[in-house]
Order: structure tokens, then sequence, then C-alpha cells
């Protein structure tokens, strides 16, 4: 049993707890958050033992893995202080605020050999891993331009402050929704080197941004263009989707549908010339626990897995997280000097 | 339970596999009246149960099945609460504080005795049962022998073992609206377990089952294991898979296994819902020849 601990429990903490409960191999040994209502209903009606600070719930419980899921402002100190207890990490995603700690956290934890893992678990959705896998074939030709774009009706009126209307706290749909479109991107195609034109729009927020809108340039020189906005009310709930044009073929691909079209005769098992339709229905991978989506429970399965078997871990690391907190960066950078 | 149940995703947007379809439906039913209408299409169609979530539009529902009193009268609506998007986008905006005191009846720190106090002990099942009173008030006067339990709440507190809050919903379903609990679920096998420790009977439970392993957590083996060898009565969902597998296929397959009392669909034409119960009546009428 692999001993875990969770340091946050709000709707994406709980939500991980939920699945790790119900997992073979993990044992939960402390619960941390400073909410007394969440706190007192976990103590009432679980096992768990529940924690207001983390050092005691580390002295007491010697977890091997702890999940984060604390408000993004407190990641850093917060994961340097278990990477220093020898603590393999799972933390929610965007990962830190400043590139540089990012950068930092990564280092440490791939020099103390930890396994390291940030939760952008679109990586983890059927759809999204086949375009991972049909770009790489090459049947697509010489990619020449993508659209990676998101949007959902997170804020669709003017509301009263919360913490997602503070920029320094991670706020804003640039490090919220943008920050998922843009971590596809970076591994489905090549790390982001460049963002002109860009645009962050407050449609209903006062300090933040509800949309984001960037022409992006890759490592690799494939240029394409990034589209989200979290006020978009047309939508139920989140919506993510990345397209892709070659010379040979185009794909565009959503969680739940993927559209592949080829010019010729393709080697590549599953698909024909012409227009090609795949659901999720028949590219999920079952899991042992469903909880919102087989992605939270797969996302979770895989570090559990890395830690008990030390590797192979390649997907979601820290290293890939900083390419994604950079891009972040390079965005609203070039947003600033237009301004 | 009837052997046919209508659902609601197709009214409010729900689409497992397309985003486009999702957009269509969100066009095609804008108008409340156009739910009623096809709401009106599958009763014709004999089907006398619609399964639908505590969806704020459903309150036009329940208004019209009340104004009709004599159309309506063997009509039943098996309410699925919460409808848990309102939940979460409130958790995101407010908080876990901010979004009871949105949800809860009347004024959460004052004049609402129960709630205020329960806030105040901690007392989380009152809490729980206050806002079970909420979701209900639109079904005032409309039949609701069954009420479910959503399953992004059922399978969270699967996870979490939070055993006497699955009890509490159990419990007060029967003691306040006399009707029978039911239970949603994406994870058939350890929620059967769990309600059986639990010494709940023969439970009504609803879950992903179809011929494609589609959200059948486990797998299907054990899904059918469970089938086979537990107590408890099943509603088969996500039958046609979200329209990816083939209704022939998809309805063979769940029409020829032990254990499933009812099948749910959704469908937005007269047609398709013409269709579907057709289909399930003809491999039911055959399994019994």
């Amino acid at each position: 049993m692999v001993k875990v601990a969770l340091i946050g429990a709000g709707k994406m903490g709980i939500s991980h707890l939920s699945i790790l409960g119900a997992h073979k191999d993990v044992e939960v040994v402390g619960v941390c958050d400073t909410s007394s209502i969440v706190l007192g209903a976990l103590k009432k009606y679980t096992q768990f033992p529940c924690y207001k600070k983390v050092s005691k719930m580390l002295n007491e419980q010697r977890p091997d893995a702890a999940f984060v899921a604390v408000p993004t402002k407190y990641h850093y100190e917060m994961i340097k202080q278990l990477l220093n207890h020898e603590i393999h990490v799972f933390c929610e995603k965007p990962f830190c605020i400043e590139p540089a700690q990012s950068k930092e956290l990564a280092k440490i934890a791939k020099e103390k050999g930890l396994i390291n893992q940030v939760g952008y678990h679109n990586h983890f959705i059927g759809t999204f891993r086949e375009v991972k896998k049909i770009v790489e074939s090459g049947v697509l030709g010489e990619i020449y331009h993508f659209a990676g774009e998101a949007y959902g009706p997170v804020v669709t009126k003017k509301k009263d402050k919360t913490w997602r209307s503070k920029p320094d706290e991670g706020g804003g749909c640039l490090m919220d929704y943008a920050a998922h479109v843009i971590d596809l991107i970076n591994n489905i195609l090549a790390p982001i080197k460049k963002a002109d034109g860009t645009i962050l729009k407050s449609i209903y927020s006062e300090n933040v941004d509800d949309a984001v809108y960037s022409v992006l340039q890759l490592e690799n020189n494939i240029s394409g263009v990034l589209s989200v906005n979290w006020s978009d009310e047309t939508y139920r709930k989140m919506s993510t989707s990345i397209s892709i044009w070659g010379t040979k073929g185009k794909i565009t691909s959503n969680a739940s549908e993927l559209r592949l079209f080829v010019q010729d005769n393709t080697n590549l098992a599953g698909y024909e010339k012409g227009w090609n339709i795949k659901y999720i229905t028949e590219l999920a991978s079952p899991v042992d626990f469903y909880l919102r989506g087989e992605e939270y429970s797969a996302q979770i399965d895989y570090f559990i897995k890395a830690i008990k078997n030390k590797g192979p871990h390649s997907i979601n690391s820290f290293q890939s997280a900083v390419n994604t907190n950079n891009a972040i960066s390079l965005i609203k950078t070039n947003h600033l000097t237009k301004l | 339970m009837e052997r046919i149940l209508y659902g609601d995703n197709q009214f409010f947007a729900v689409n497992h596999i397309s985003d486009v379809k999702s957009l269509e439906q969100s066009i095609k039913f804008k108008d409340n009246k156009v739910i009623m209408n096809t709401i009106d299409d599958a009763i014709n169609s004999g089907i006398n149960t619609f399964m639908c979530t505590t969806h704020d539009r459903i309150s036009f529902v329940c208004e019209t099945i009340r104004e009709n009193p004599e159309k309506y009268k063997d009509f039943n609506i098996y309410p699925c609460m919460p409808y848990a998007h309102k939940y979460a986008n409130a958790v995101t905006e407010l908080g876990i504080q901010g979004t009871l005191k949105q949800y809860m009846p009347g004024n959460f720190f004052g004049s609402m005795f129960k709630g205020g106090k329960a806030l105040v002990s901690q007392d989380y099942i009152s809490i729980m049962e206050l806002l079970i009173d909420s979701e209900m008030k639109m079904f005032k006067g409309v039949n609701t022998p069954v009420i479910f339990l959503q399953n992004v709440i059922t399978d969270l507190l699967l996870g979490l073992g939070m055993d006497d809050v699955l009890k509490g919903f159990h419990d007060y379903v029967i003691k306040k609206y006399n009707s029978e609990p039911g239970f949603i679920t994406m994870n058939l096998p350890k929620m059967v377990e769990k309600l059986e420790s639990l010494g709940i009977e023969n439970p009504i439970i609803c879950t992903s089952i179809n011929s494609a392993n589609f959200r059948m957590s486990g797998g299907k083996e054990i899904y059918t294991e469970t089938l086979k060898s537990k107590k408890f009565r099943g509603i088969a969902m996500q039958v046609l898979g979200g329209g990816a597998i083939h209704p022939k296929e998809a309805l063979e397959y769940v029409c020829d296994l032990p254990n499933i009392q009812s099948i749910l669909f959704g469908a937005s034409s007269k047609r398709n819902i013409q269709n579907t119960v057709q289909i399930i009546r003809q491999f039911d009428n055959g399994k019994n020849d």
C-alpha cells in the first residue's frame, strides 16, 4: 500500500480523496484543510485522520506521497516542504504562479528521484491520447497550423470577488482554462516558444482575464491560434478542443469525439482514407473506480503505479508543467508589451 | 417500476459523444413547451415514467402535470438529485460555505431554525435533509415513487466511505416522502456491496450498462457477475453508449441480461422514442416466447 496524504479538501481535493479512498493500492493516512466545515464533515463521517496543520500530519503519518490541492499561490512553499521530506508529489494545476518557482521544484524533484505529477487530466482522456498517437504516426503529413480552444460558463455575469478574480492567486482564464489548452498543445505538438497578437480580455471580471486569444509559435516552428473563453454560457460545461492541419490530413478532437480526415490510404490501424470518426465510448480505457470522468482516476492510477514500480513516469511531470508555465508567462508578457 | 423509463439528458444538452449534437439539442429544446410535447410523445408510446435531474426547468414539467391532473394521473417522475452542475459551479464561485448559504432554504443564519442550528452544530445529516427538501419543492403534487441520488454524489460518498450519509439519504426519502430511494452509480459492483453492508435490502440501482464496456468500472465481466449473483433492482442507463452503439445490438444486449428491471433511455424525436420502445418490446417478447 502507498501511504497518501491530501492537502486541501476543496472541490478538486475532495474528488481526489474519494478516488484515493476507493483505490486498492492506497491507504489515505491524512487529510489536511483549514475549513472547519469540511474538516468537521470528514472527521464525523469518514475514517480519514484529519489535520489542520501540514507539519503535524507529516510528522505523525509519514506519508509516501501527497496530493496538493490548495490554492495555487501556496503550491511553491508547500511542495518544497514535501520534497524536502522525501515525499512524492501530485499537484493540482496550474503548477506555480512564477515560472522560476516551477523550475526550481522540478529540479529538486528530479535530483531526489521523487515521482512528481501535475493534474493536467486531459492527457488521460482517450480522444486526446489518440490525437497524440495520430500526430506521432505522421499520417497528417507536414503539420502547418493548429487551433487550441476551450469554452465554458464559469463567469457569466459580474460577481463579488472570489479567489478566481485575483490575478496573484492564480485566478483568471489564462491560468485556469487556457493552461489546460496550452498544456495539450505543448505535449501533443511541441513546446510554445513565442506568443504574438495576444489579447487578454476581461468580460465580466474586474481584475482578471475572462478570455485569451493569441497567435502561437512552437519550437518546431509550427504556428497556430489559441482561443479560450470561460464566459461563454452557450456551453454547459468546459469544452476543450484541438484541431491540427497537415499537408496530408486534418484532425479535430474534443474530449468526446475525434474526427480525422486523411487524403490517402493509411497504414494507421483503425483508420482509412477520407473521414474517420471515433467516440470516447471506443477510446476510453475503463478504470476501477469512476468519479466525474475516467481521466481523474487514470491520472491517479498512473501516479500510484509509478511510486509502486519506481517509474516509468513521463506524462504530466513537473518538467512538462514548467513548459506550460513558461508559455503562460510568454502570453502574459506579450499582452503587457502591447499595452 | 416500468420496464422502460424515459430520461432527460437530451433536454439539457447532455450528450456523451458529440458537442455538435449537444448544441443542436440545446437549440431544439430552448422552449419548455417543446420539452413537454416530447414527454407527451413518450407517454403516447406507452412510457409512463420520466426520470430527470432536478434542473430548474423541470419545474415547468411539474406545473403542467399539476394543471392537468386527469391527463397525467398515471404519470410518474423519478427525480434525480442534485443537479450537480448547479452546485459545482456554485462551489467554484462561492466556496463550500457560500454554496450552502445560497441553497439552504430560508435565511441561512437566521429564521430557519433547523438550518442555522444544523450548521452551528455541524449536523450534516440535517443539512442534507434540508437540501433534499429544497430539491423536492418543485415536485409537490407530482407522483415521485422513486427518488434518486445522482451518480456524482453517490460515487463521491462511496469513495469517501461516508456510509452514514448514503444511509441518511435512503432513510429520509422513505420517512419524509414515502418514496423508494434509488442510487445512480458508475461503480455498480462496489455500490451493491456497500449497500449490502449497510443492511439495505434489494436496493434500486441505476448504472451504466452497455455492450461497449463503456463507463462500467472494473469491466463488463464483474458487472455481469454482479447482475447474476446479487439481489438488487437494476436500471440500465447509457445503454446506447450516447448513440455510439447500434440501437438493435445495444438493446438486445441489455434485454438479455439478468436482473435488469428497467431500461432508461433518452431520445429527442418521436420517431426515435417509438423505435426504441418497439425494439425493447420485441426483444422482451422474443425472450418470453
